[in-house]
């Protein structure tokens, strides 16, 4: 059945669909309406979860670990400052390797404050050992919620379900909603490998010793550095699950097949534009336009950013002239955090594209189709690497 | 740029419902066969009164691009005072199309190349049994009516499914009555 709802609506449908049992969120704009609708469902019976109001997102996630560690499926959801503010328990969540999943509605980071998007929230938790996907649509934000659960308990591993807030979170457009036998055929309940049990008491994540010590049943227990490593490892591995659960989701329901990269006319693309999240939706309209020019050129969506498909970026793009890489993000003092990762990928690659970086849409600064496509003809035109790293695109100055 | 897309930028004030209106429209565009809708609130500081926007787009196929409204095909004012504080006209494409809930017939308004609709909405939903200043639904019978995309019973029905439960029929009723009473003036002076 297509409803038109907005993404927050479609985020919250997925997370009922999904089966999950414990909830706990702190109310941020533009994350709000999704909160409301989950408390909405729970207090009409509809769904059959616990919702635990907190005082903040520091306890909204730390109620999360806590039933997740006791076997429940569970979420949250934030944005920008709620997401800084459960900093430490993000690290936590992916430490104890807990399947927590949570939606975070991209915004800007304050000082000074905004309520409005770009994806500075999330890039700067990029090494929290959480996983990272990102959606275009509304169709993509309820389908990935159930693929985030299926690849979260598959990996021991917590997932961030990413989205554009506003440009999403408050735009109404139709989407199907997968059928409810469809979604237990797709993701069967929860069944952790260990959970907290009164009967079996245990401490979890205590101190570790820089160096590997028997247990107390007399094995050898891995040490800190063992237990980084196996994290950094099983996240490296989770591209292959990331890719296998989207065959699957699509022998379900018939939709999907792109688990890291959601080309568009990139095939015969001497040049591709490449992004995060709706913005690539939105360049395809540009591409199109360039395309009637004359100007072999395509548009690549990143699905995933952590763990980062380098390979899958080094399948699509080796043999390409040149990238453009638009980011509503910065490492501030050098620059766009996805353009370092997609040149450091490129790296061993003789032959490699150019890369070009620009940043807009900051604070939500309105991105407009004309200046996408005076970027991506001057990118087109201008042979070697580019002038300035990076380029600002609407800035005022 | 895609010229097949139906643009429609709804001006009202805070608190009125015209995000509701839209997705009310939105849903019957869906049904009528626009398989590519997009309805995007634009969200400043605004307070209940200010003067609000809400972009409502739909074409036969999927829409990518989500940014704001810039050139509309037309324009709805829930306000006809909002006329006199916002440049409702602007961007609108020559030709376009103006509809206004305003007691105030037409060609009392001065959009020169452009078509003006109007009905007074306010008065007509007051006498569909809804409280004063409920004027969301009944706008929606004008724009059936002036712009003749998508054909009133659709139009009520999609009213009565989002009101189910909050007096559907009234609502409903105001808009089939404005439909009926909507006065369109082909080319503005």
């Amino acid at each position: 059945m297509h409803i038109i709802e907005s993404g927050n609506v479609a985020a919250a449908l997925g997370v009922k669909l999904a089966g999950v049992q414990v909830i706990a969120a702190y109310p941020i704009t533009p994350q709000t309406p999704l909160t409301e609708k989950l408390s909405e469902l729970v207090d009409s019976g509809d769904m059959k979860a616990e919702y635990i109001p907190v005082e903040s997102e520091h306890s909204a996630l730390s109620v999360c670990i806590a039933a997740s560690s006791a076997g429940s499926r569970t979420f949250t959801a934030t944005s920008a400052n709620g997401l800084l503010y459960m900093n430490e328990q993000l690290h936590w969540a992916a430490g104890a390797r807990l399947p927590i999943v949570m939606c975070v509605v991209n915004r800007g980071v304050g000082a000074p404050w905004t309520v409005w998007n770009d994806h500075q929230d999330a890039i700067s938790q990029r090494d929290t050992g959480w996983i990272q996907l990102y959606a275009c649509d509304h169709q993509q934000i309820i389908d990935t919620v159930l693929k985030a659960f299926c690849l979260a308990e598959t990996v021991s591993s917590p997932v961030m379900v990413c989205y554009d807030g506003y440009i999403l979170s408050h735009t109404y457009m139709p989407f199907e909603i997968p059928h409810e036998d469809a979604v237990q055929q797709f993701l069967p309940p929860f069944t952790p490998e260990y959970k907290l049990d009164p009967k079996f008491p245990a401490n979890l994540n205590t101190v570790t010793l820089p160096d590997p010590r028997p247990d107390v049943r007399g094995e050898l227990a891995p040490g800190y550095m063992e237990i980084r490593h196996n994290l950094h490892m099983d996240m490296r591995r989770s591209l292959d699950v990331i890719a296998d659960i989207e065959t699957k989701f699509t022998d379900v329901f018939g939709r999907g097949g792109t688990p890291f990269i959601e080309p568009y006319r990139c095939e015969d693309a001497d040049y591709v534009a490449v992004c995060l999240g709706s913005l690539s939706y939105h360049l395809r309209d540009v591409i199109d336009m360039l395309r009637e020019e004359g100007v072999a050129i395509g548009v690549a969506g990143l699905r995933v950013y952590r763990p980062f498909p380098d390979q899958a970026i080094r399948d699509a793009f080796s043999h390409k002239k040149g990238l453009i890489v638009f980011e509503k993000a910065l490492s501030y003092g050098y620059e766009g955090p996805l353009y370092a990762d997609i040149k450091a990928a490129l790296y061993a690659v003789s032959d490699r594209p150019t890369v070009r970086n620009y940043i807009l849409g900051l604070g939500g600064r309105e991105i407009k189709t004309t200046q996408l496509a005076a970027a991506l003809r001057e990118s087109c035109q201008v042979s070697a690497g580019s002038t300035d790293v990076p380029e600002f695109i609407g800035l005022k100055m | 740029m895609r010229d097949d897309i139906i643009e429609i930028r709804w001006h009202g004030r805070g608190g009125q419902g015209a995000i509701t209106a839209a997705k009310i429209v939105a849903n019957a565009a869906f049904h009528s066969g626009y398989s590519g809708v997009v309805m995007a609130p634009t969200f400043g500081t605004e307070r209940r009164g200010a003067p609000v926007l809400t972009s409502l787009k739909f074409a036969r196929t999927k829409i990518y691009d989500l940014s704001p409204i810039t050139e509309p095909d037309m324009v709805i004012v829930l306000d006809h005072l909002l006329v006199e504080e916002v440049d409702v006209a602007a961007g609108l494409k020559p030709g376009g199309l103006v509809i206004i809930n305003s007691p105030k017939p037409p060609e009392s308004f001065n959009f020169p190349g452009m078509r003006v609709a109007t009905a007074d909405v306010t008065s007509i939903a007051g006498h569909a049994g809804l409280p004063t200043g409920i004027v969301n639904t009944g706008i929606i019978g004008a724009f059936g009516k002036a712009s003749g995309l998508i054909d009133i019973d659709t139009l009520t029905k999609e009213i009565e499914v989002e009101f189910a439960g909050k007096h559907p029929e009234k609502n409903a009723a105001a808009a089939r009555v404005t439909y009926e009473n909507t006065r369109v003036l082909e080319t503005g002076k």
